[in-house]
């Protein structure tokens, strides 16, 4: 069958399906097992409604559990477990930890990861905090936003084809056709560098891309926070003789940290998962190995879903803290 | 006075001209992309694309027509022609006859050649030689030119890429695979999750305040997690690699955001609305359908333009859960990450295909903008 026939028909089977199950669940509910009539109506009714809400929920929790929640636990009963020979598995206690931790690479994977962590939620919030000042209040702002937010809607993968044009190198004496080395000996650097093979500063260039996708996301929520700013607290600055800086630094900036938090951990959460970047532009050699794609190399290279499962537990665990503090803060402003 | 209002012009200044540095860095990198995919192999590889945008100086090593094309007139031996192929718009702004003076005439001005008879050329490139005695030889001679070149475009890379391409080259199946992908995996979600965002809203029952903790949480949960057992799953259920178990992925993955944005925006729909609806008889499924649904649309438009962009965008899911060795379902992304790998020099073909793959996004975003911010700031800003 075609592809596209096929997509058609799950369109048409997933969207009729779920109609269906939702119009045709109620009926059910409200006709013939909880009927509102007869001598227990008031019992029937109360009844119905208890049921509804998780008729209403089923498939969202089904999918749920079935798609993030299972394979949570899962991936932690896998990460203890190994493939042995002829099928199946045996239970092998911490050894896929232990021979993770004998790795090299694991080793490089979560310090460049942590490299990532501290430049990567920083810069991207500190250049979209500075362009959400600079465009907030000039006339042509909207299309400046609208111009850095841009690289939000490109893929990982086309933004890493972006900037390896940027970071090409030819030959020394032919003309460079990459911006930065035409820019390096334009400036009299000497010979062209293939940047992203220098091990350590590398993962710098690597961190651009990311840096460039995500200061539009952290501009636009800033850009929000900064006008939420009650008019009257700049005012009384001003009267009082505070300069730019000091209305930015001591006034505005204190009054929005709670976004600012919000933004870096969001940040820091898509930098722990970032994949497609490295697997692209280096796969990981000179040095750039980071967890995602050390997780995806042992998985479906070198076809050990042990170790492999036992690095997404890693990556699960960087994520831990995030979580409960996002959980904490949900539950607090529900009551 | 008069210098704090100076001051101020100069802050409104450096103003504008940091958020212009600012919006052409960020710029920048993309508009290298487009613009090389305007462009011939030769071109990307010997100038940088900046210099595309204008004319530039070429020194050219070209020959006159063949003696055998020479006629007799008036006693002369004559070869006419243009040096240049029909059409060309390049300027010459000096010539010569040999590698020692290539400067060493201007347009209009006629040389002696060593050989025997005198070379008139013109700017365009029409030239004119002629001597008393016949020409002889197989060529004719040299002629070096400096000559200004315009901006050259050309959407010969397109069409290679959509149209005529060998089976690596060719993206036409793998745009219409990451459509196939993405229909599907933005639609349904949107539908379960929609539900579940109204009981979750509107509806009272025990463990909901939990049920909602646990979307919170799972909404940061990497799905990185999730590959080995899902995989094992689709294969224990028998559909293994494929579009059902791609679209039922991107279903599963994408449902915490869809009911945390939908249930955030549903809230905050006026109690009394549905109250009234409620005490008029509707039932729930009626005031879902009726009254909840159509009032949610700028919520539904963020959370469908963020799963679109997430699916359209996708490598890891689809090169998991959808493309089998035979590489029939391959998507764009993947595609490209292989061109990288075996044509990473062949830039024409690398910028073409990647502004193919990002085209649609690009017009979802700037058509969708209003949305896609009022989605951003519903999903993190609380």
């Amino acid at each position: 069958m075609h592809p596209a026939i096929q997509g058609l028909m799950t369109i048409a089977f997933g969207v009729g399906g779920c109609v269906g199950y939702f119009y045709f669940s109620n009926l059910l509910v409200d006709k013939v097992i909880f009927p509102a009539k007869g001598e227990h109506i008031a019992r029937n009714i109360r009844r119905a409604n208890i049921v509804r809400p998780w008729l209403f929920l089923a498939p969202a929790l089904l999918a749920l559990g079935l798609y993030l929640a299972y394979p949570v636990v899962e991936t932690l009963r896998l990460s203890l477990t190994q493939r042995v020979p002829g099928g199946g598995y045996e239970y092998v206690g911490l050894d896929n930890y232990r021979q993770m931790a004998g790795e090299g690479k694991f080793w490089e994977a979560l310090q460049n990861n942590f490299l990532w962590l501290l430049v990567v939620p920083a810069a991207s919030t500190a250049f979209g905090l500075l362009a959400a000042q600079l465009t907030d209040r000039i006339s042509w702002g909207n299309i400046a936003k609208s111009l850095i937010f841009m690289p939000m809607a490109i893929s990982f993968v086309g933004a890493a084809v972006i900037w390896k044009l940027v970071y090409d190198a030819r030959p020394p004496g032919t003309e460079q056709i990459g911006v930065l080395n035409a820019i390096y000996i334009f400036f009299g650097g000497d010979d062209p560098q293939a940047w992203l093979t220098i091990p350590f500063w590398n993962s710098f260039f690597l961190m651009a891309v990311l840096v460039w996708i995500q200061t539009g996301f952290a501009m636009v929520i800033l850009s929000a926070a900064l006008r939420g700013i009650p008019e009257e607290t700049v005012e009384a600055a001003i009267v009082d003789g505070a300069g730019p800086f000091q209305i930015f630094f001591r006034i505005k900036v204190p009054q929005i940290i709670g976004t600012i938090v919000v933004v870096w951990t969001t940040i820091t959460i898509v930098v722990l998962k970032v994949f497609d970047i490295v697997f692209a532009m280096t796969n990981g050699q000179w040095e750039t190995q980071v967890l995602a794609n050390y997780m995806f190399d042992k998985l479906f290279r070198a076809n050990d879903w042990g170790v492999g499962s036992a690095s997404a537990m890693v990556i699960m665990l960087l994520v831990m803290p995030i979580l409960v503090w996002n959980v904490y803060n949900a539950r607090r402003e529900m009551r | 006075m008069s210098s704090i209002a100076g001051q101020k012009s100069g802050l409104v200044w450096a103003v504008h001209l940091s958020a212009a540095v600012l919006v052409i860095l960020w710029l920048f990198p993309t508009v290298g992309l487009l613009v090389s995919s305007f462009r011939t192999a030769d071109q990307i590889a010997t100038s940088g694309w900046w210099k595309a945008l204008f004319p530039s100086q070429q020194n050219l090593t070209l020959r006159t027509a063949a003696p055998e094309t020479q006629v007799q007139a008036d006693g002369l031996f004559v070869i006419e022609g243009s040096l240049f192929e029909d059409g060309s718009s390049k300027v010459i702004t000096v010539w010569g006859t040999n590698a020692k003076g290539i400067d060493s005439y201007q347009p209009g001005d006629t040389a002696a050649l060593r050989r025997g008879g005198r070379l008139t050329v013109q700017a365009d490139g029409s030239y004119r030689l002629e001597g008393e005695e016949e020409f002889t030889g197989r060529r004719g001679p040299r002629v070096f030119v400096t000559a200004e070149v315009p901006p050259e475009f050309t959407l010969a890379n397109y069409h290679k890429i959509l149209i005529s391409g060998g089976a690596t080259d060719n993206m036409a199946k793998a745009f219409f695979n990451t459509l196939t992908v993405t229909i599907p995996a933005t639609i349904i979600p949107i539908l379960v999750a929609a539900f579940a965002a109204y009981a979750l809203a509107w509806m009272e029952f025990p463990g909901r305040a939990l049920l909602i903790a646990a979307i919170v949480g799972l909404l940061v949960v990497p799905l990185q997690l999730a590959l080995i057992p899902l995989l094992k799953f689709h294969n224990g259920i028998g559909i293994g690699k494929g579009y059902l178990g791609v679209w039922m992925a991107h279903t599963g993955f994408g449902l915490p955001l869809a009911i945390y944005l939908l249930r955030n925006y549903m809230v905050g729909i006026p109690r009394d609305i549905i109250e009234n609806a409620r005490v008029d008889g509707a039932t729930d499924f009626q005031i879902f359908t009726r009254i909840i649904l159509p009032l949610s649309f700028p919520a539904l438009a963020s959370f469908a333009i963020f799963q679109f962009l997430w699916t359209w965008n996708d490598l890891l899911v689809a090169m998991v859960f959808l493309i089998d060795a035979t590489g029939e379902t391959t998507v764009m992304t993947k595609q490209i990450v292989e061109m990288l790998g075996t044509r990473g020099g062949n830039w024409e073909i690398l910028a073409t295909s990647a502004f193919v793959s990002i085209a649609v996004p690009l017009f979802v975003f700037f058509a969708m903008q209003k949305y896609l911010v009022r989605g951003l700031l519903a999903g993190s800003v609380k």
